[in-house]
C-alpha cells in the first residue's frame, strides 16, 4: 500500500519535472495570473533576453491595483498608474496574452476574476506576482505568490523552482455563531498561530466549520494564509467546489467534465497522512473579530478591550504593542466598542465577491439608518465587473446607496491605496481587507481589520459594535 | 546577477520583529515599470519626515535623523541585521531590489517571511538565517562597537565577526552555486526544455481543458 498523502503532497507530486540533488524541484505550473504592477520587469526581462511566453493559453491578465474605481471613461488621471496599466496593455497585446482591459464588464481584482472565470480548477497550480494568490487554494489548487523574476521564469519556461514546504493542518470543527463570518475564522486562527506560525508550510484548512463554508467564505479563508506567513492555503474539493466550477467560461464540459470531476473527487488528504503542525479551533467560541494593531496577529474579539503591554512578558513583543498602540492612538484597556471610525472600506480580494456584499448588505437593511455623521466617507468595491453586475440584479447597490454608502468600480482600491482611494494622516478605517501595516491604506493611515457585517455596521454606528446582536 | 562569493561591511541593525513589504518599500513608489531606483526610497516613510511622492528629489528630502540608516556610524551600511519574520507580506520584489540597491548585499536575521526570502536570492542578495541567541548577539555587538562589520564567506558558509571564530550558517546547495555563479535561473531552467516539453504534452493530453482559451 502507497503511503498515505496530504492534498498539497498530492499536488506537488502532480507537478514535478524534475528534481536537483538539495530537494529543489521545477514544478510545472498550469495557470499564471498577470497583473500591472509585478509583471513589466518581468515581461523587460523576457524582451532584452530575446524569449518567447512559453504558454500563451496558461496565462490571463488584468489590471487591478492603479485603476480608478470612480469613472473611468475618461481613463486614469495619474499619469504614473496610467503608464503601469498601458505597460500590461501594451506587453499582452504584444504576446498575445488573454486580458480584461479596464472598462470591459469582466475586469476585476485578479483573484476575484480567476475563480469567477473558471480559470482556477482544482488539482492546478496557480501562481501570480501578488502575495494574496493563495485566494485559489479553497479549489483545491496549489496557488501561491511570486515575485517579479519568477513571473518571468513563470514565462519564459512554465516552470518554478520550488522547495517542498511543510504540511501544516488547522482543522476548525463546530459551528460558527450567528454573526460571524470566513473572515472571523482567518483572523482567529491568525491571533492564534501569528504571522510567522504558517512559515515554511501549506495550510489545509479543513474541519466542520470549513465545510459548511461557501466557495467566497473559503477563498476569504486561504487568502489570508499568507497574512498567517503560510504562501499557500487549501481547502479540499467536495459538492460546493463542484457545484461553483460548473459553465464558468474556463470550465471544462460535456466529456471532459465527467473526466475532471472524476479527478477532482481524489483531491483530498489521505485519512493517515502526515502533517507537521496540527492546530485546531472550535468555531463555536469564534467572535466577531477587530485587529487593533499595525500586524493581522494583533486582534481580539468585539468583546475585548485594547490589550495592555504591561501585561505582556517578552520584550519583544511587548515593544511591538507599544510602538502599534502609539501608531494607532489607542490607549490599553479601552472597549473596543468605544473606538470611533472615520472611514469604512468594503471591498478587496480578501472579502469583495457577492456573498459579502450581501452579508454588508443585510445588515445595513436590518439597522435602518445611515452612515454616522463621523463617518467621512463608506465605500463599497465590488470585487469585479461582474459581481458589480450581479450585486445591481440583486439590489444591494440601492441599500448601500440610499443609506449614503459610495458604490464603487471594480479594484483592489483602498485595501493598498496604489489609485486614489486612500486615508489620509491620521484616519481610522474599518476595512474589510487584509493588512493593517503602517501606512498600508496611505501614510499616516489607522487600520482595523474585520467581516464586512463587521464594517457595515460600524459605518452606520459611527464605531464598532457586535453584530451579533443585529443576528 | 552580481556574484556573492566573500563579502565584508558595516551592519547596520533594525530593531523590530515583523517589519513588513510596505514598510521596506511604500506603495506609492510600485509604480514604476523600471527595475532600478528603488533604494532611495527604501523605508521611506521611516527614514524621512516629509510625505514620501515618487520622483522627488533626494536631496530635497528631510531625513529623520532617529532613524538608524541616517545615523552617521551605519553610513554606507552593507549588511542588515534584523529581527523575527524580516519581509513578511506582500510578493513585492521591490523590497529586496530597494535594499540591495541602497547599498545592502547580505540579512542576517533569525527568520524571514517566505515570498522575501526567496525574492532575495534572485537579486544577489543573501538572506542569512541565525538562531535568535545569535542575533541578538550581534545587535549587542552592534551597538557596543561603532564602525563594526562583519565578513560573509559564501563558499565556506560562514558569518567572521571582528573578535575572531566563524558562527556558520545553512543554505541550500542549488540557491548557493547560483549565486556564487551570479547564474542565471532562466537559463539553467532552460536546459531542462525538452523534459519541460514532454511533460506539459503528457499533462495536457490527459487535462485538455488546462489549454482552454478564453477572448
Amino acid at each position: 500500500m502507497s503511503t498515505p498523502r496530504t492534498l498539497y503532497d498530492k499536488i506537488w507530486d502532480e507537478h514535478v519535472v524534475h528534481s536537483e540533488s538539495d530537494g529543489t524541484a521545477l514544478l510545472y505550473i498550469d495557470r499564471h495570473l498577470v497583473h500591472e504592477v509585478t509583471s513589466p520587469q518581468a515581461f523587460e526581462g523576457l524582451d532584452l533576453a530575446g524569449r518567447k511566453v512559453w504558454r500563451i493559453s496558461a496565462n490571463l491578465a488584468v489590471s487591478d491595483h492603479n485603476v480608478p474605481t470612480t469613472d473611468r471613461s475618461h481613463g486614469i488621471a495619474d499619469p504614473v498608474s496610467r503608464l503601469q496599466v498601458d505597460t500590461l496593455d501594451a506587453n499582452c497585446d504584444r504576446h498575445g496574452i488573454t486580458q480584461f482591459k479596464m472598462n470591459d464588464r469582466r475586469q476585476g481584482i485578479v483573484h476575484v476574476i480567476g475563480p469567477e472565470q473558471g480559470a482556477t480548477l482544482p488539482g492546478t497550480t496557480v501562481v501570480c506576482g501578488d502575495s494574496h494568490t493563495s485566494t485559489h487554494g479553497a479549489f483545491g489548487a496549489l496557488a501561491h505568490g511570486i515575485g517579479t523574476s519568477e513571473v518571468e521564469h513563470v514565462l519564459a519556461t512554465q516552470t518554478l523552482l520550488a522547495r517542498k514546504a511543510k504540511n501544516m493542518l488547522v482543522r476548525v470543527d463546530g459551528r460558527l455563531g450567528r454573526g460571524c463570518s470566513a473572515k472571523d475564522i482567518v483572523l482567529a486562527v491568525i491571533g492564534k498561530i501569528g504571522t510567522a506560525g504558517g512559515t515554511g508550510h501549506t495550510i489545509e484548512f479543513a474541519g466542520d466549520a470549513i465545510r459548511a463554508l461557501s466557495m467566497e467564505g473559503r477563498m476569504t479563508v486561504c487568502n489570508m494564509a499568507i497574512e498567517a506567513g503560510a504562501r499557500a492555503g487549501l481547502i479540499a474539493v467536495d459538492e460546493t467546489t463542484i457545484a461553483y466550477l460548473r459553465g464558468r467560461p474556463y470550465s471544462p464540459s460535456g466529456a471532459e467534465w465527467e473526466l475532471a470531476e472524476q479527478y477532482w473527487r481524489t483531491l483530498r488528504s489521505d485519512p493517515d497522512a502526515h502533517f507537521d503542525t496540527v492546530v485546531t479551533l472550535d468555531a463555536s467560541e469564534i467572535r466577531p473579530q477587530v485587529t487593533w494593531g499595525t500586524s493581522p496577529e494583533m486582534v481580539v474579539s468585539i468583546a475585548d478591550r485594547v490589550p495592555d503591554p504591561q501585561r505582556e512578558r517578552d520584550p519583544g513583543r511587548r515593544d511591538a504593542m507599544e510602538r502599534a498602540l502609539r501608531y494607532m492612538a489607542l490607549e490599553p484597556n479601552r472597549p473596543i466598542t468605544d473606538i470611533r471610525i472615520d472611514k469604512v472600506f468594503i471591498g478587496s480580494c480578501t472579502n469583495s465577491r457577492i456573498e459579502d456584499l450581501r452579508e454588508a448588505a443585510a445588515v445595513v437593511r436590518r439597522l435602518g439608518a445611515s452612515v454616522a455623521s463621523n463617518v467621512k466617507l463608506a465605500m463599497v468595491v465590488p470585487g469585479s465587473g461582474l459581481v458589480k453586475e450581479q450585486a445591481e440584479r440583486e439590489g444591494l447597490d440601492r441599500i448601500f446607496k440610499g443609506a449614503g454608502f459610495e458604490w464603487r468600480e471594480a479594484g483592489c482600491s483602498m485595501c493598498l491605496a496604489m489609485n486614489a482611494d486612500r486615508l489620509e494622516p491620521g484616519e481610522r478605517c474599518a476595512s474589510t481587507s487584509n493588512r493593517n501595516f503602517e501606512g498600508r491604506q496611505g501614510a499616516g493611515g489607522r487600520t482595523h481589520l474585520v467581516s464586512p457585517a463587521m464594517a457595515a455596521a460600524a459605518a452606520i454606528e459611527g464605531h464598532f459594535v457586535d453584530v451579533r446582536r443585529l443576528a | 546577477m552580481e556574484p556573492f562569493r566573500i563579502h565584508t561591511g558595516i551592519v547596520a541593525p533594525m530593531d523590530r520583529e515583523n517589519v513588513d513589504t510596505d514598510a521596506i518599500i511604500p506603495k506609492q513608489f510600485l509604480k514604476s515599470i523600471k527595475r532600478t531606483g528603488f533604494g532611495e526610497n527604501l523605508f521611506d516613510a521611516w527614514r524621512f519626515l516629509d510625505p514620501g511622492v515618487p520622483g522627488a528629489d533626494p536631496a530635497t528630502r528631510r531625513a529623520n535623523p532617529d532613524f538608524v540608516l541616517n545615523q552617521p556610524r551605519f553610513r554606507g551600511a552593507s549588511i542588515l541585521l534584523a529581527r523575527k519574520n524580516f519581509g513578511c507580506g506582500s510578493s513585492r520584489e521591490h523590497a529586496p531590489w530597494a535594499l540591495q540597491q541602497y547599498g545592502f548585499r547580505a540579512l542576517i536575521a533569525p527568520s524571514y517571511a517566505d515570498i522575501f526570502f526567496n525574492n532575495c536570492f534572485k537579486n544577489g542578495l543573501l538572506p542569512i538565517v541565525l538562531p535568535e541567541h545569535r542575533v541578538a548577539a550581534l545587535f549587542d555587538d552592534v551597538a557596543a562597537f561603532p564602525g563594526y562589520k562583519l565578513t560573509i564567506d559564501l563558499g565556506r558558509q560562514v558569518v567572521e565577526p571582528p573578535s575572531g571564530g566563524a558562527i556558520p550558517f545553512e543554505v541550500e546547495a542549488f540557491r548557493k552555486e547560483c549565486l556564487l555563479g551570479g547564474l542565471d535561473e532562466i537559463g539553467m531552467t532552460l536546459r531542462h526544455a525538452d523534459k519541460i516539453r514532454a511533460f506539459e504534452a503528457e499533462r495536457l493530453l490527459r487535462q485538455p481543458w488546462l489549454a482552454t482559451t478564453v477572448r
